[in-house]
């Protein structure tokens, strides 16, 4: 059995985010919805992380950052997408400098919808992202390594 | 209670370092654990399971294994040795001084683990670090002198059934250790060179660079401490059992308390502070005992 569903570590990347969606992190972890209940906790480190919750659509700027992160994470690994921008660009889809959602450089396991995305939806997203942990987990243990060149 | 601490006491030297080497973790993840929901309930939230601290480290063994470079590692499972040696010799009942510098050698090389890898926050870390050694080290010393004045030995087996308080002769060296216990801790506000909580301005200090299996066995190696330096406060009051138990945890709750309570300090006040302390409730202390004497 895995214990990713019990301690998932959280890493936040404003990718773009206009701050909405990042206050609306912020405010899960505050008293009132506590995500430490679940064990998760807000790290600043990727090598310590095993979710990456990314807001914000994603420009050329910021391409190389988000990349860098990611790869700096020890498997297994998620991505959760948090708010419109970071989901599908939103309305900044067409301007000149945005490429458009967190999928267009990651693979991205879940969505989490809302301008700004709701804490608790937010909650929701990651606790679905530790499942999808968990089967990561289990098949990297299976094939020996994860699922190839995701 | 006193039939327990019978049976301990007729164990031989390889019994008590087995014991507690197998059950320091245990106890010491149940403290992290309960650390933990108490620091939540300080904030109005409600606080992870008391378990967390036992997850955490099982998940993080789960962990791809991701090293910078070999020296890394060897670096840490040495922290881990010695602070497991230290620890075993003083359940053990064996010398005070040994278990002190012994621990000061895990320190160091826990240091060594944060300096010979590349990240500019790791080598903060490991510089603060050593800022904070340097600010405990002295009344850890201290507290050995002190117990030797009062019961004419260093052993630890002899300290701890000394029949007279020790905290009667030594009120002002226990102050000056609950002091420099918050920097061992590593809670607020001497967290300088990596905090528990929020991960501040360098990351996560010394253990930026630590993932995977690595970081959860700095974390047991924590554990472990926690427990020796609570034996530590034990001994201060080893002429009552029970009592020494009470005052142990309550010290604990106590710094949890203090952690809670305080922002992070600058070095140059946690330096300052920890020495003056050291020398006017440590120091001064000594030269009334040795006066007295
Ligand atoms: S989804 Fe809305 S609130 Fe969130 S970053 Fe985009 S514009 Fe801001």
């Amino acid at each position: 059995m895995g214990w990713f569903k019990r301690s998932p570590w959280v890493l936040h990347y404003n990718a773009t985010s206009c701050n909405g969606c990042d206050i609306e992190v912020i405010v899960s972890l505050t008293p009132l919805y506590d995500l430490e209940r679940f064990g998760i906790i807000n790290t600043g480190n990727p090598k310590h992380a095993d979710i990456l919750a990314v807001t914000g659509s994603v420009n050329e700027k910021s391409r190389q950052v988000l990349l860098n992160l990611y790869e700096q994470m020890p498997n297994p690994k998620v991505v959760v997408a948090v708010g419109l921008c970071a989901t599908s660009g939103c309305v900044f889809q067409d301007c000149y400098n945005v490429l458009g959602g967190v999928d267009k450089v990651l693979p991205v396991d879940v969505y989490v919808p809302g301008c700004a995305a709701r804490p608790e939806s937010i909650i929701d997203g990651i606790l679905k992202a530790c499942e999808i942990l968990e089967e990561k987990y289990s098949q990297r243990k299976k094939t020996g390594y994860p699922a190839a060149k995701e | 209670m006193n039939t327990i601490h019978e049976i301990v006491l007729n164990w031989g030297i390889f019994e008590r370092m087995l014991a507690f080497v197998l059950l320091a973790p245990l106890v010491g993840g149940l403290l992290a654990g309960i650390d933990r929901k108490v620091s939540a309930r300080f904030q109005g939230r409600y606080g992870p399971p008391v378990l967390q601290p036992f997850y955490d480290a099982f998940k993080l063994f789960q962990k791809e294994k991701i090293i910078v470079n070999k020296f890394q590692d060897f670096n840490i499972v040495l922290f881990l040795l010695f602070t497991i040696f230290s620890g075993a010799l003083f359940f053990a009942g064996a010398d005070l001084l040994l278990t002190i510098f012994s621990l000061a050698l895990a320190g160091t090389f826990f240091v060594l683990g944060g300096f010979c890898v590349g990240s500019p926050y790791s080598h903060l870390g490991a510089e603060r670090e050593i800022i904070q050694q340097v600010a405990y080290e002295p009344m850890i010393i201290l507290v050995a002198i002190g117990m030797y004045q009062v019961t004419g030995s260093f052993k630890v087996s002899v300290i701890a059934q000394y029949e007279l308080p020790l905290i009667l002769y030594l009120p002002g060296v226990f102050a000056g250790f609950l002091y420099i216990l918050t920097i061992k801790f590593r809670k607020s506000p001497f967290d300088l060179s990596m905090s528990h909580h929020a991960h501040q301005e360098i990351v996560r200090g010394l253990t930026t660079e630590f993932s995977g299996s690595t970081l959860a066995l700095i974390e047991i190696a924590h554990w472990y401490e926690n427990v020796l330096l609570l034996g530590m406060v034990y001994l201060f009051f080893g002429f009552n059992p029970w009592l020494a138990v009470f005052v142990a945890l309550a010290t604990y709750l106590f710094e949890i308390f203090i952690d809670m309570n305080y922002a992070r300090f600058k070095w140059q006040l946690t330096f300052g502070s920890s020495w003056l302390f050291t020398a006017v409730a440590g120091v001064s202390n000594i030269i009334v005992l040795s006066l007295m004497r």
